[in-house]
């Protein structure tokens, strides 16, 4: 294969080295149950507390039991979402925002078949939450509000602690999709004051297949995976004892790259989106380029579609993603762009560049060189655009 | 990702006849931008004959799209207007080797375009059914659930196969045929 530029690691990152090799033992040598009455499973029960420990620290939870280990993002969602309603049966409002992740966006439908009443608070055209609309929605039916802390397609950033603090003087739980905002932008529970956040492991240069769920102590939350009494109880299900040793230390070592993202990541991202706009016509940033996580920029790029782009890209070795998939010709691109009240047809237009601390200042180059020619070359067959009849 | 055939690699990154034809003979656009997939053909006919001399096309749209296009304008070549519209998306299909599931639309656009191209050459309007109500149940050819609860109800119909006879829905991936049977029978069971 050719030299890969990968610029997609709000998809998913690629594994640091470290973490492989703390993982490594737990597959071919102590691969015991934790569950299990001998000394051999000891071997990989006191891994997991370790790693219990390296994900409060990572969030700056008071104690490690406020972390639950699950399989994955959209598993701390849903297991937060569905736990804390299920815990408040007579209340039936649920408050989230009009952008969420899939994880959420979708389960809602499901709410609603169940009955729930589900409000979407809308965001402005730059993408950030409308409060005001957020403080008249709660009522006393409301049993929990769920706020992204970032968007995985814009790295919109939300103002958690503010809507936290709105959710805490009402008394309804907040839960906060922290799944993008991990290793990007410092996380402190206890400052926000949220009491239940999920994030994951492979956006953070951990494997795919691990994820967690803070629980502040005293929050009320049902089990979602019923059966064995694993994670205090709270997630049944065997541990998955590499990957979360592999979590735990991707958490320790996002927690020591957190100014190398910020400064270096960012003033990457900041380059390449200058460049680009500098060098292609009719190019825009969607959403606020004030509260936004360093490593993402989504970018349009008027009269060529999104995935004819990303084809294009990829044929030069370079991995982005669009924020719509083209599915099925159905004229509905991302919800959350929607809500930014993007133009549909503009919509199609767009492309997320997302880097790491992979990424080097090559890349960058590599990237702002050979796209303009790229994106050149589709609007000459479009029908769209200058040289419209 | 979408696995495309190697003819759709091929015809996205190499596209033949792509362009516009000054002063066309005949001309069409059909899709939208807000669908995200928009086709500009235009035609040179030799009025003596009514045969396709040239075709040029411009899309807006995703790779399939654009082979789609590309690979309509090679079929449409040197066809008598009559033959070109015996251009099916079929055709199309078969000759990129194969479509997505998904992606069947796109080759759909492509028999739009050369019918409305070669119409607007006769004089005739073509009547595009864009956006119409409802909401899309057969993704292929952009049929809403209202057009074909108008079918069952206005020739009583009973099966999917009279569905895709009278609407087109359904004639290509056949993925919603159990949308459609329970449209059918909902209706039926009235
Ligand atoms: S969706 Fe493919 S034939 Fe209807």
């Amino acid at each position: 294969m050719k030299n890969l530029i990968y610029v997609d690691n709000n998809a998913t990152t690629r594994v640091d080295d470290k973490v492989m090799e703390a993982m490594l033992p737990f597959f071919t040598e102590l691969y015991g149950n934790p569950s299990s009455m001998y000394p051999f499973a000891l071997c990989s029960k006191a891994p997991i507390d370790k790693a219990r420990e390296q994900v409060a620290k990572f969030i700056n939870a008071e104690r490690s039991d406020e972390i639950i280990f699950t399989g994955c993002g959209t598993e701390s969602d849903n297991m937060a979402i569905l736990g804390a309603l299920k815990a408040k049966p007579d209340k039936k409002h649920f408050i989230t925002s009009s952008v969420e992740h899939q994880a959420i966006h979708i389960l809602n439908h499901s709410l609603e078949k169940m009955g729930y009443r589900v409000s979407r608070i809308s965001v402005n055209e730059e993408g950030l939450l409308n409060l005001d609309e957020l403080r008249n929605e709660i009522c006393d039916d409301t049993a929990l509000i769920s706020l992204m802390w970032s968007n995985n397609e814009t790295g919109v950033i939300f103002p958690i602690e503010e809507a936290a603090a709105i959710a805490a003087e009402k008394g309804i739980p907040f839960h906060t999709d922290a799944v993008q905002a991990a290793g990007k932008v410092e996380i402190d529970v206890q400052k926000t004051g949220v009491d239940l956040l999920s994030i994951s492991g492979h956006k953070i240069h951990a494997p795919k297949g691990v994820g967690a769920l803070y629980v502040k102590r005293g929050t009320r939350l049902r089990p979602f995976l019923i059966g064995g009494h694993q994670e205090h109880g709270r997630r049944a299900g065997t541990e998955n004892v590499p990957g979360i040793v592999g979590f735990g230390k991707a958490c320790e070592l996002a927690g020591e790259f957190i100014e190398d993202e910020v400064n270096r990541v960012g003033a990457l991202r900041d380059k390449l989106e200058s460049e680009i706009l500098k060098r292609i016509p009719d190019t825009s940033i969607v959403g606020s380029r004030e509260f936004r996580t360093p490593n993402t920029t989504n970018i349009i790029f008027k009269y060529v579609e999104g995935e004819a782009i990303l084809l294009m890209m990829a044929d030069e070795g370079i991995c982005a993603s669009s924020g719509s998939a083209c599915t099925s010709g159905s004229p509905e691109p991302s919800h959350v762009l929607s809500a930014m009240k993007v133009p549909i047809g503009v919509a199609h237009s767009a492309i997320r560049f997302s880097l790491s601390r992979y990424n080097t200042d090559e890349d960058v180059e590599f990237i702002i060189n050979h796209l303009p020619p790229v994106i050149e070359r589709l609007r000459e067959m479009s029908p769209l655009g200058s040289n419209r009849r | 990702m979408w696995e495309y055939s190697d003819k759709v690699f091929e015809y996205f990154k190499n596209p033949k006849n792509m362009g516009e034809i000054e002063n066309p003979d005949g001309r069409a656009e059909v899709g939208s931008e807000s669908c995200g997939d928009l086709m500009l053909l235009t035609l040179r006919i030799d009025k003596a004959t009514d045969t396709i001399k040239d075709v040029k096309f411009k899309t807006f749209g995703c790779a399939s799209a654009i082979a789609s296009a590309s690979v309509l304008t090679e079929l449409a070549i040197g066809k008598t207007i009559d033959e070109a519209l015996k251009i099916t998306n079929n055709d199309i299909i078969r000759e990129l080797g194969g479509l997505p599931n998904a992606k069947i639309h796109c080759s759909v656009m492509g028999q739009e375009a050369i019918e409305a191209a070669v119409n607007n050459y006769r004089g005739i309007e073509t009547v595009i059914h864009e956006h119409e109500e409802g909401t899309v149940i057969c993704n292929c050819f952009g049929i809403t659930d209202k057009t074909i609860e108008k079918a069952v109800r206005e020739h009583n119909i009973t099966t999917v196969d009279e569905i895709t006879r009278y609407t087109k829905a359904g004639g290509a991936c056949q993925s919603c045929h159990l949308d459609i049977q329970d449209i059918i029978d909902k209706l039926n069971n009235e």
